[in-house]
C-alpha cells in the first residue's frame, strides 16, 4: 500500500518526530518501499494461529511488592539537559 | 601477544608470561596505531583500562584470579557503562554518560576482564553495514573498501584486526552473526532470555539478545560462561541453570544430525559462499555427522514479519528519547511539542527515523490487526517450522549471509536491499533460538561465515559443533595481513 504525503505527516506527528516539508517526499517514497515488502505478509494463511509475543511463551514474572531501588535522583539528574531544584525543566506548558 | 586467542592470553597471564598491564598496553597501542583505518571504536577508555589491569595483576598476585582475570575485552557501545559515554551510535546519546553498568558489563567486571573501550555500531543497532553510525562507518579489516557488517560492526572489525582479543555484541536480526561472518570471526547469539538485557539499550525487546564475538568457539564458550544467567532486573530473563560451556567442547560429533534447509540454498545465494558452506558440511561428514535435508517453508516471511515487529517495538522503546531527562535536546524550543519533535528529529538519523515511523504506522488505530497481529501470527509459523525441524535434527546449518561482503555505500541508497541481506539470520531471532557464525572460507578474498542454529538453550552443543570444526580447519586463526 502506497503512502501519501499527508499520511507521513500524520505518522510523524504521532511519533513526535520532526520530518520537514522538504524531507517528506523522499521519506514517503522509502516508507512505501518498506510497506511493499511488508505486504507479503497478507498472503500468509494464519487462520487459527495464535499470535506469538515471546519466543518461549513465558509469562511475566511478579516480584514481591517491596521497595528495592534506592534514591538516585541526583545521579539521574546530572545527565539531564536542564534541571532546577530537583525538577526537570521544559518550556512552559500552562500559560 | 595479539596472535593469541582469549584462552591463550588467559594461559599467558596464568603462567606469568605477561602481566595484565602489559597486555592492556599492547592492545591500547594497537588501537592507536590501527584504528584510524577502521573506526571500530567510539570511545577508548585508556585510563580506566590501565586501572582495571593493575587491579587484575594485584588480584592475581594475591592468588585471587579467575580464568579471565586481566584479559582485555571491548564492549559494544549499546551496553551502559558507569561514567563512560554510552552513545548507541547515535547523536541522541552523544552526551550520555551512563549512570549504571549493564548486567553484562557488571559480570565481565566481576570476572576481572579489562574494558579497552566501546565499539562502533549502527545507530541504535539498526543496520547491517555499520554505515548508520553517527560516528561514521567502520571498515572491514580484510578490505577497507568493504563494510564489516552490522550492527555490531565495530566489535567484529576490532576482533578481526586483533585490536581486542574479543568483544561483546548484540543481535536483534543478525547483528552478531552477520558481522562475524563478514569480518571472519566467531559470533554467538544465545537463546532469547539466556543473557540479561538489563542496561543494554533496547531496540526490539522481544528479539534483542547479547552474545560474545571472539576468535574461536572456545573463546566464545569462556565468555558465555561469564555472560549467561538469570537476572531479576530483566523481566524476560530465563531462570534455568547455566552449564560450563567449555566442558563439552570436545564431545564427539559421531552421529550428529545436521539439517540443511533447502530454503537457505536457493536463489540469491552467492556461488562462492555456497561453495564454502558445502565444503564445511563435507568436513562435518568426515567428523561423523549425518546430513538431513529439511524445510523451513516460511523463511521468506521472516523479513516482512521482522520489519513490522522490530520497528513496532522500536517505536515504543525509542519514545523515551524525548529531550527531557537525558540525551540530546534541540536549541531554543518554542514549546513542549517543538522540544519533543525537534530533539528527536535532530537527534535521530535517517534509518532510525524510518523504523520509528514504520512502527508507529503499524501500531496505529486501524492498522494494528493487519500489520502487528498478522506479523505475530507469522512469527508463530516461523517458530513452528523450527520446532518441526528440530524433531528430526540436532543442529541446522547454512550460510550466515547470502554474500561474502559488500562495498561501503553499495546498499546505502536502498534500505530494502540492506534488509534482505539478513534473510538467513532473522528467522532465528523471530523463533528466539541460538545461532552461531564461524569463519568457513573466503569468497573473492572476503571471509564467509557458516551459520549453525541450535534448539532452545542448546548453546553448549553449538559451541561443541563449532569447536570440533575449528580443530580441523584454520580459517579462524587467519588475520588480515595489514593488521598482523
Amino acid at each position: 500500500m502506497a503512502l501519501e504525503l499527508k499520511d507521513v505527516a500524520k505518522i510523524a506527528h504521532l511519533a513526535r518526530l520532526q520530518v520537514t516539508d522538504a524531507e517528506i517526499p523522499a521519506v514517503t517514497q522509502r516508507l512505501s518501499t518498506i510497506l511493499e515488502l511488508i505486504e507479503q505478509l497478507q498472503a500468509a494463511p494464519t487462520d487459527g494461529i495464535e499470535p506469538m509475543a515471546h519466543p518461549t511463551d513465558a509469562v511475566q514474572r511478579l516480584r514481591p511488592d517491596v521497595v528495592t531501588e534506592t534514591d538516585r535522583r541526583n545521579d539521574y539528574q546530572r545527565i539531564a539537559p536542564a534541571v532546577e531544584d530537583g525538577l526537570y525543566l521544559v518550556p512552559k506548558v500552562i500559560e | 601477544m595479539h596472535d593469541k586467542t582469549l584462552n591463550g592470553l588467559a594461559d599467558a597471564l596464568a603462567t606469568r608470561q605477561v602481566s595484565s598491564v602489559e597486555l592492556t598496553r599492547h592492545f591500547l597501542d594497537r588501537i592507536k596505531r590501527f584504528d584510524p583505518q577502521l573506526n571500530s571504536f567510539i570511545t577508548v577508555t585508556e585510563a580506566q583500562a590501565l586501572e582495571q589491569a593493575a587491579a587484575a595483576d594485584t588480584a592475581r598476585a594475591a592468588g585471587k584470579a579467575g580464568r579471565l582475570t586481566g584479559v582485555p575485552i571491548a564492549h559494544k557501545d549499546i551496553f551502559c557503562t558507569t561514567g563512560v559515554k554510552t552513545s548507541c551510535g547515535s547523536k541522541m546519546l552523544d552526551n550520555f554518560i551512563a549512570p549504571y553498568n549493564a548486567t553484562v558489563v557488571e559480570k565481565m567486571n566481576s570476572a576481572g576482564l579489562v574494558m579497552l573501550g566501546k565499539t562502533n555500531m549502527d545507530e541504535f543497532a539498526m543496520g547491517s553495514s555499520n554505515e548508520s553510525s553517527f560516528y561514521g562507518p567502520v571498515k572491514n579489516p580484510w578490505n577497507t573498501a568493504y563494510v564489516p557488517g552490522g550492527s555490531s560492526g565495530g566489535s567484529a572489525a576490532a576482533v578481526a584486526a586483533r585490536l581486542a582479543p574479543a568483544a561483546t555484541g548484540t543481535d536483534t536480526g543478525g547483528s552478531i552473526r552477520q558481522p562475524a561472518s563478514l569480518s571472519g570471526i566467531t559470533g554467538l547469539k544465545p537463546t532469547y532470555g539466556r543473557v540479561s538485557r538489563w542496561g543494554m539499550i533496547a531496540f526490539a525487546s522481544s528479539l534483542d539478545q547479547a552474545g560474545p564475538m571472539a576468535q574461536t568457539a572456545e573463546d566464545a564458550a569462556l565468555l558465555l560462561n561469564v555472560m549467561a544467567g538469570f537476572d531479576e532486573r530483566d523481566s524476560t530473563s530465563t531462570n534455568i541453570e547455566v552449564p560450563d560451556y567449555t566442558a563439552t567442547l570436545n564431545n564427539s560429533l559421531e552421529g550428529l544430525r545436521i539439517g540443511l534447509p533447502k530454503e537457505f540454498f536457493g536463489a540469491g545465494l552467492d556461488a562462492g559462499v555456497e561453495k564454502c558452506v558445502q565444503d564445511a558440511i563435507r568436513e562435518y561428514e568426515k567428523l561423523g555427522a549425518k546430513i538431513v535435508e529439511i524445510s523451513l517453508p516460511n523463511t521468506h516471511l521472516s523479513i516482512p514479519a521482522y520489519y513490522v515487529i522490530a520497528p513496532a517495538e522500536a517505536s515504543s522503546n525509542l519514545s523515551r528519547f524525548d529531550g527531557v531527562r537525558f540525551g540530546y535536546r534541540c536549541k531554543s524550543p518554542d514549546n513542549l511539542e517543538d522540544l519533543y519533535k525537534r530533539s528527536r528529529g535532530e537527534g535521530f538519523g535517517d534509518e532510525v527515523k524510518r523504523r520509528i515511523l514504520i512502527g508507529t504506522y503499524a501500531l496505529s488505530a486501524g492498522y494494528y490487526d493487519a500489520y502487528y497481529l498478522k506479523a505475530q501470527k507469522v512469527r508463530r509459523l516461523i517458530k513452528n517450522d523450527f520446532d518441526a525441524a528440530f524433531a528430526k535434527v540436532d543442529v541446522i546449518m547454512g550460510p550466515t549471509a547470502p554474500h561474502a561482503g559488500f562495498k561501503l555505500g553499495e546498499k546505502a541508497a536502498n534500505p530494502v536491499s540492506m534488509y534482505l541481506s539478513d534473510i538467513y539470520t532473522i528467522s532465528v531471532n523471530m523463533a528466539g533460538l541460538p545461532g552461531l557464525s564461524l569463519p568457513a572460507g573466503r569468497a573473492d578474498g572476503l571471509p564467509v561465515g557458516l551459520q549453525i542454529i541450535g534448539n532452545y538453550f542448546d548453546e553448549a552443543r553449538l559451541l561443541n559443533v563449532a569447536h570440533r570444526y575449528q580443530q580441523v580447519t584454520d580459517w579462524h586463526t587467519q588475520l588480515p595481513a595489514a593488521f598482523a
